[in-house]
């Protein structure tokens, strides 16, 4: 059998020059690493990550829109849902590093130890805390990972979905592992996501695999005609869609494969905690979205009840165990899977509406919660992170201003009118009641009612209670400070004038194939 | 199901449709009827954001910019009397708020004779009792921001009378929401004030919870969620999604408006500071559930069983609230049981559709004047008694607190139903309307509103006399009670005048009904007992309270309350609407929860929401941390998978 000639794959660099720069500099931050003294590390590596980012969302919104394609031998594939979902990732990614970056008054972001890779309280440590070590590492690591972040939902081959899939977690994982304070905690965090990462990456790629023996093919296009077509093998069909679906819920953090969230989100540093909630949850919703509504388009009947059942698992325990947590960062994880849930919702709707809705829930949602864990990081009690509810006691009365801005975020969350919440949550249901999801929203409505309870206990607490002994708010730098007030504005600003953002959702709804 | 026109003889067919036409685009004031939510909403705005520079002027700002937008409403009712009684409705367009898909919806505002004759109330007795508040709250160190809540409610308010859509209303239900929680943990150094204000932004929630289900659904069968588009589109629709859009409207009503089953938190929201008791939960808000039935008319005019199930809330709640009245010793408790059942027959008269729409809304503007003030009346008295509250330790208050025995007087006589007041002339009406119909309705819901008139009478009087009258139970060392300044004196004056005059102006004129049928439609009923049979046994049931309250309490109260019957015991304990919710809700609701903990591997602390768990918590949960569930997060992942993969299996 001749083997057919190599023809090099045509490659549309316009169109994936975002994900090229954000790589790029990726690159250029390890050897920043290498050849930049550590005293001026920090503020080498902090401009050239945000520069990429921006330089990055200025190339995707100058040139990319215009680059409308598949390319790269039809493994990427450029369309409109994947411009707004690239963008949604650096947006948020860059207010989500500005949090990360917080350095406090040193030369080294606070939230990170200064020597990842000693054990916790050894010798090595304290030589390398002593020698003034820094945790700049965390940039390229960032930029690796929103990199991977963005390749992901614009991925058109299951292979290279999978790529993406680890390029995002292996930085991830890392990162978790990087916190500065209470770093046993830390270090398991992040052996458990990598674990159980592990696991459902086995997964995914044994789903591609059955995939791949029913249709010949990884190709979204070629999975989706494939569906039409082949009769007698759709034993295979069935529990490959099963299995990728696996793969990608668990980094969306969905019943029941969300166990890993609250441990990791109160173990990472607490700013990572955040990036991972808004960023990788867009990342991960919007690679369902694509596989979901292009590879498996003609299999709806089959993978909506599964999706409806695995969306109402995850209201419902996100939100009556949240009702129980009693650390702030846990709480936020179980939030974070219910809301998981009601974005779910606004996916399996199958209609435009529910696409943008889930779109827009999605850039509301990472808003909101990148401010409320920057937020999280500045209360301190005895030098390290106050996450029990109970030092949050009084926080109303000794700084106002933090309680507050965390109110309104928690407003948000519970989805109270004129905020972004509200917006988002009325974009998914409405989409959701008439096309056959009614029981659903049905039900989202209640759990958000629960949740709202959970919101309120906080909100009472910081306001109605003793000022907690020994908790203190430190004063951030403007860099925490933009980052917050960044969320803050925009959960308002969607709230009251959501337009502009809908017409964008609204315009990125049609899949290229 | 015949409807209620067909089915009663009685019923003549002198029906109008509740069309008011369509609403005309804005012109002369009402094109900045917009500044009527403006004014106070910058008087909130001002206050918050201009932090303790505001603190000498700012009060004196929220109560002008109240007036201000008093003076707005006024022109406008001006504007639109002039016009032909088809033709006073205004709407402006405001901005485009949600497009979603096709799907576009827009805030306005709807100015007609309904949402006019609220804002008329809202700014009216709100300005006044802003006023009040001047003398009320004078010694309170954080006055400034209570006045920027007191004004953010009213805009929140205004805006919810003055949407034109429901969701435009919901945003100002949940504006009003959000202000009465502020409020009532105003004073936030009581834990359990705050737990309060929990209470009501809970039972709030699950009002709200039906609210948005009543918009999904109007969504989804209508394709529109403002007023005029559902009204037009309700006459194509079916029967069951109607009845399920009128209930989850009702759920919410029942929310805001205390009735059953979720009245347990108005009691509760009485921690609040007295102007708040006054305005929120007396005046305006609690009555936004009635505005909200009467606003979707249309919509129950269409289901008659989902009315049927709002006749049934209101006869209930008007009587849970009258027992609960007579045990109370707290007097505000007691005003705010009264609340809850004069809720109850605007309710009752809400669901009797199109006989009893306008004397749901009149009676809600008569007791707006009368029980507003009787709360400041009650907040004079408790200024006047170093904020003693419970009614045992007051008696013989009249000599030397005229006004307030007065105008407090005027308010009990109103609320009563005294011959002439303005409780007689809407409330009357209700019992009449009540007795609309055929069959077993007129006679259970009118008699449980004409039993529930003797009752209030036998409350209210035990609460006016326990108060002013009776034996001093109180030491003059101790006590020294005095007559309040002139800024809480004139407010009380001019409400006094409006319970004893209103009922008067508006009703037996016509005006009040004249007013509003061409916005919610009238029938006249007839009634199966004659309107002076009625009104004379509702005047011995009223005599009937008076003399057995007089009887008990004129001349001795004991200060320790007695024992009491079981009845008693019970009414005091709110009818163990506590008790049972804690066994309906919160029991199952914990039982649901450990249950999933227990599934769920480790990491809540043992003590549910308990704030002392943390010391030697953290330690242990270090060490557990140690141990290592990978496995059984790998585990439930597995079994997640294997179980999805059964079931679609089975499915195939």
């Amino acid at each position: 059998m001749a083997a057919d000639s190599f023809v090099q794959a045509h490659i549309d660099y316009g169109a994936v020059a975002p994900m090229l720069i954000v790589f790029g500099t990726a690159m250029v931050g390890i050897l920043v690493e290498a050849f930049v003294p550590r005293a001026s590390r920090f503020w080498v590596q902090l401009p050239l990550a945000i520069a990429g980012m921006v330089v990055s969302l200025v190339v995707l919104v100058t040139i990319s829109r215009g680059h409308e394609v598949i390319t790269a031998g039809g493994a990427v594939v450029i369309d409109a849902p994947a411009l707004m979902l690239q963008g949604t990732v650096l947006v948020l990614s860059i207010i989500a590093l500005l949090a990360m970056a917080e350095p406090l008054g040193t030369r080294s972001p606070d939230a990170f130890t200064q020597s990842g890779a000693s054990v916790p309280g050894s010798p090595a440590e304290a030589n390398a805390v002593r020698l003034g070590a820094t945790s700049t590492e965390i940039f390229p690591l960032t930029m690796f990972a929103v990199g991977g972040m963005m390749l992901f939902p614009s991925a058109s081959n299951l292979l290279v979905v999978f790529i993406a899939l680890e390029v995002l977690s292996l930085p991830l994982y890392i990162l978790t592992g990087l916190a500065r304070r209470r770093r046993l905690l830390s270090q398991e965090a992040s052996m458990k996501y990598f674990l159980l990462g592990a696991f459902s990456s086995a997964f995914f790629i044994f789903g591609a695999a059955l995939i791949y023996g029913f249709a010949g093919s990884l190709d979204f296009d070629a999975i989706n005609k494939a569906i039409g077509t082949n009769g007698g093998m759709d034993g295979l069909l069935a529990p490959g869609v099963l299995l990728v679906a696996v793969g990608l819920l668990f980094k969306a953090g969905a019943v029941p494969f969300h166990s890993w969230t609250p441990d990791v989100y109160q173990g990472a540093p607490t700013p990572v905690s955040g990036f991972m909630a808004a960023c990788t949850k867009v990342a991960a919703f919007g690679a369902l979205l694509r596989i979901f509504y292009v590879a498996f388009e003609s299999l709806r009947w089959t993978w909506q009840p599964v999706l409806a059942i695995v969306a109402l698992l995850t209201m419902v325990i996100g939100a009556v165990l949240s009702v129980v947590q009693t650390d702030i960062k846990r709480l936020l994880a179980y939030s974070s899977i219910t809301h998981a849930g009601f974005v779910l919702v606004g996916l399996i709707a199958l209609n435009t509406v529910g696409i943008s809705g889930t779109l827009f829930y999605l850039a509301a949602y990472g808003f909101s919660i990148i401010a409320a864990f920057a937020l999280v990081a500045l209360v301190r009690s005895g030098g390290t992170e106050a996450t029990h509810l109970s030092q949050w006691a009084g926080l109303g009365k000794t700084n106002p201003l933090l309680a507050g801005t965390f109110s309104f975020l928690l407003l948000a969350f519970a989805g109270i009118p004129l905020t972004s919440g509200f917006v988002a949550k009325f974009a998914i249901f409405s989409a959701a009641v008439g096309h056959g999801a009614t029981w659903l929203a049905v039900v989202g409505m209640a759990m958000s009612a629960v949740t709202a309870f959970v919101y309120v206990k906080v909100i009472v607490l910081m306001y109605f209670s003793e000022p907690a002994e020994g908790t203190a708010v430190v004063t951030p730098s403007a860099l925490t400070g933009i980052s917050v007030a960044v969320g803050t504005v925009l959960t308002l600003l969607l709230g009251i004038i959501p337009a502009p953002l809908f017409e964008m959702t609204q315009h990125s709804t049609l899949f290229l194939r | 199901m015949q409807t209620l026109a067909t089915s009663v003889p009685g019923l003549s067919a002198l029906a109008t449709s509740g069309d008011a036409g369509v609403a005309h685009n804005a012109t002369g004031v009402a094109s900045v009827g917009w500044l009527i939510i403006a004014l106070p909403l910058l008087g909130a705005a001002i206050l918050l954001i201009g932090g303790r520079r505001t603190d000498k002027f700012g009060p004196y700002l929220a109560v002008a910019l109240s007036w201000a937008a008093f003076v707005v409403g006024l022109l406008l009712i001006i504007q639109v009397h002039g016009l032909n009684s088809g033709d006073r409705a205004f709407h402006k367009h405001l901005f485009s708020w949600i497009p979603t898909g096709g799907f576009n919806l827009d805030f306005g505002l709807l100015m007609d004779p309904l949402s006019l004759a609220f804002v008329m109330l809202i700014t009216f007795v709100g300005s006044l009792i802003l006023v009040y508040s001047l003398g009320y709250m004078a010694h309170d160190p954080d006055r400034r921001k209570f006045f920027a809540y007191m004004n953010l409610f009213i805009a929140s308010m205004l805006t919810l009378v003055l949407a034109d859509s429901y969701l435009g209303l919901f945003v100002g239900w949940e504006g009003v929401g959000l202000a009465s929680y502020l409020l009532i943990g105003f004073w936030n150094y009581n834990p359990e004030f705050a737990s309060a204000a929990n209470k009501a932004f809970f039972s709030n929630r699950v009002g709200d919870f039906g609210f948005l289900l009543a918009i999904f659904f109007m969504f989804s069968a209508f394709g529109r969620v403002d007023f005029a588009g559902v009204d037009a589109a309700v006459p194509g629709t079916g029967k069951g999604t109607l009845i399920g859009i009128g209930l989850f409207l009702l759920l919410a009503a029942c929310g805001k408006s205390a009735q059953a089953p979720l009245q347990a938190w108005l009691g509760d929201a009485m921690a609040g500071p007295t102007p708040v008791s006054a305005l929120i939960h007396a005046a305006t808000m609690v009555t936004a559930g009635v505005y909200l039935i009467v606003r979707s008319h249309v919509i129950f005019d269409a289901t008659p069983d989902a009315r049927l199930a709002v006749c049934i809330v209101g006869a209930f709640t008007l009587m849970f609230g009258a027992i609960v009245g007579c045990a109370k010793d707290d007097l505000k408790k007691a005003l705010a049981a009264s609340t809850m059942s004069q809720i109850g027959y605007m309710v009752l008269a809400a669901g009797l559709g199109p006989v009893g729409y306008v004397f749901a809304i009149f009676h809600l503007l008569t007791h707006g004047f009368f029980k507003a003030g009787l709360f400041l009346g009650s907040g004079s008295v408790m200024h006047a008694m170093n904020d003693t509250i419970n009614m045992r330790r007051f008696g013989g208050l009249w000599w030397i607190m005229k006004v307030t025995w007065v105008t407090f007087g005027l308010g009990f006589l109103a609320i009563i139903g005294f011959p002439g007041l303005s409780g007689f002339w809407s409330k009357d009406k209700i019992i009449e309307m009540a007795f609309v119909g055929s069959g077993w309705r007129p006679w259970v819901f009118g008699l449980t509103a004409l039993i529930a008139a003797g009752i209030t009478a036998f409350y209210m009087t035990r609460l006016f006399i326990m108060t002013f009258h009776s034996n001093p139970r109180w030491e003059k060392p101790e006590f020294d009670p005095h007559e309040a300044p002139m800024t809480m004196k004139v407010p009380m004056i001019v409400l006094a005048l409006g319970s004893a005059f209103l009922g008067l102006i508006l009703g037996p004129t016509n005006i009040i009904t004249n007013w509003l049928e061409p916005v919610v439609g009238r029938q006249e009923g007839h009634a199966v007992l004659s309107a002076p049979v009625l009104m004379i046994l509702t005047f011995v049931l009223m005599v009937a309270g008076i003399w057995w309250a007089w009887r008990l309490y004129w001349v001795e109260v004991p200060v320790t309350p007695p024992v009491g019957t079981p009845l008693t015991r019970l009414a005091r304990r709110d009818l163990g609407q506590d008790d049972f919710n804690e066994a309906a809700f919160q029991r199952p609701g914990l039982h649901l929860t450990r249950a999933l903990v227990f599934a769920d591997n480790r990491g809540v602390d043992g003590a549910v929401g308990g704030l002392a768990a943390f010391i030697g918590g953290t330690a242990e949960r270090l060490r557990r941390l140690q141990n290592g569930f990978v496995r059984s997060y790998a585990l439930t992942m597995l079994v997640g998978v294997v179980a999805i993969l059964g079931v679609l299996l089975v499915v195939q």
